[in-house]
């Protein structure tokens, strides 16, 4: 992808009132760029996910946009505690998140479900202690 | 419905977005874990919710959701309101517990069949005609 658009945001992990502007710069991006709005909004959900899941689980990382006619790419890398077990956190309702991430809104367990709902692929690449790495790959044409 | 007969029958104030209570809406939905709402919402919907934070308007933000009901009588803080006026979103804010909330939005007519609105993926359409 040398000639997609590229994208960095950095996702600051010590942040929970932060967390999600990179997701709404990116849409804004994305309505310039003049992807379809269907397009845009199940990208914004997945990426949002991911943003919010960096924060509350894993310290915050870099959120990168990249851009060709034929497809979006979406990373999302942190260098968090790593995932256990993918098969189990991608089940709808699984949650690790403690009480106090509860009364935030979050914790319900959907995100990863939802990020593979609104997405055409989605790769997660994590190990425990090393951190996480989920591409988001969404198909224009 | 418009926001404006919303606003009505939840005898809510609007804090902000008076100038879009004509915008017609087709769907509410009521939560407090912004997850759940991302994932069932339908379109140009309504979000009932306790919770108040900035996350609650970038919920909204990420699914096109143009109008937000703080509900049990409390009060969003001036920062939220402003970051919703920022955006186009529109805040009212009632009194009346969740349940009411959905329900008399509900005996009105909100997010029944025949409004005909779609899930995001179109999986959430009428299918009880
Ligand atoms: N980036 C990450 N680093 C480490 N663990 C993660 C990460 N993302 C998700 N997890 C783990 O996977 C679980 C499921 O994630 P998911 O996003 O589905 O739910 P949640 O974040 O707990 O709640 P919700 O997304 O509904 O607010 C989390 O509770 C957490 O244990
Ligand atoms: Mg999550």
């Amino acid at each position: 992808m040398s000639e997609a658009l590229h994208y960095h945001f950095d996702v600051d992990g010590a942040s929970f009132a932060n967390a999600g502007k990179a997701s709404v710069e990116t849409k804004k991006l994305l309505r310039q760029l003049g992807v379809p709005p269907e397009i845009i909004r199940r990208i914004s959900v997945a990426m949002y996910e991911g943003e919010i899941n960096m924060v509350i689980h894993a310290h915050g990382g870099d959120a990168d946009v990249y851009i060709t006619p034929e497809t979006i790419l979406i990373t999302l890398k942190d260098v968090g505690p790593g995932i256990r077990n993918v098969e189990e956190a991608m089940k709808e309702g699984f949650s690790t998140a403690p009480e106090n991430i509860r009364a935030l809104g979050f914790g319900a367990g959907m995100g990863l479900p939802n990020m593979k709902r609104y997405s055409d692929d989605m790769h997660i690449d994590t190990r425990v202690g090393v951190g996480t790495t989920i591409e988001l790959w969404y198909h224009l044409t | 419905m418009k926001i404006s007969e919303v606003a009505r029958i939840l005898n809510a104030n609007v804090m902000t977005g008076e100038d879009k209570l004509d915008m017609e809406i087709h769907s509410a939905c009521g939560s407090d874990m912004m997850s759940d709402v991302l994932a069932y919402v339908k379109d140009q919907g309504v979000l009932l919710t306790g919770l108040m934070n900035v996350q609650v308007i970038r919920t909204l933000l990420m699914m096109d959701m143009n109008c937000v009901v703080f509900i049990r009588g409390k009060v969003p803080p001036q920062g939220i309101v402003e970051f919703a006026e920022e955006n186009g979103v529109v805040v009212l804010q009632t009194a009346l517990p969740m349940f009411e909330s959905c329900g008399r939005l509900y005996a009105a007519g909100l997010g029944k069949a025949e409004e005909g609105a779609e899930g995001i993926n179109g999986e959430y359409g009428a299918d009880d005609e």
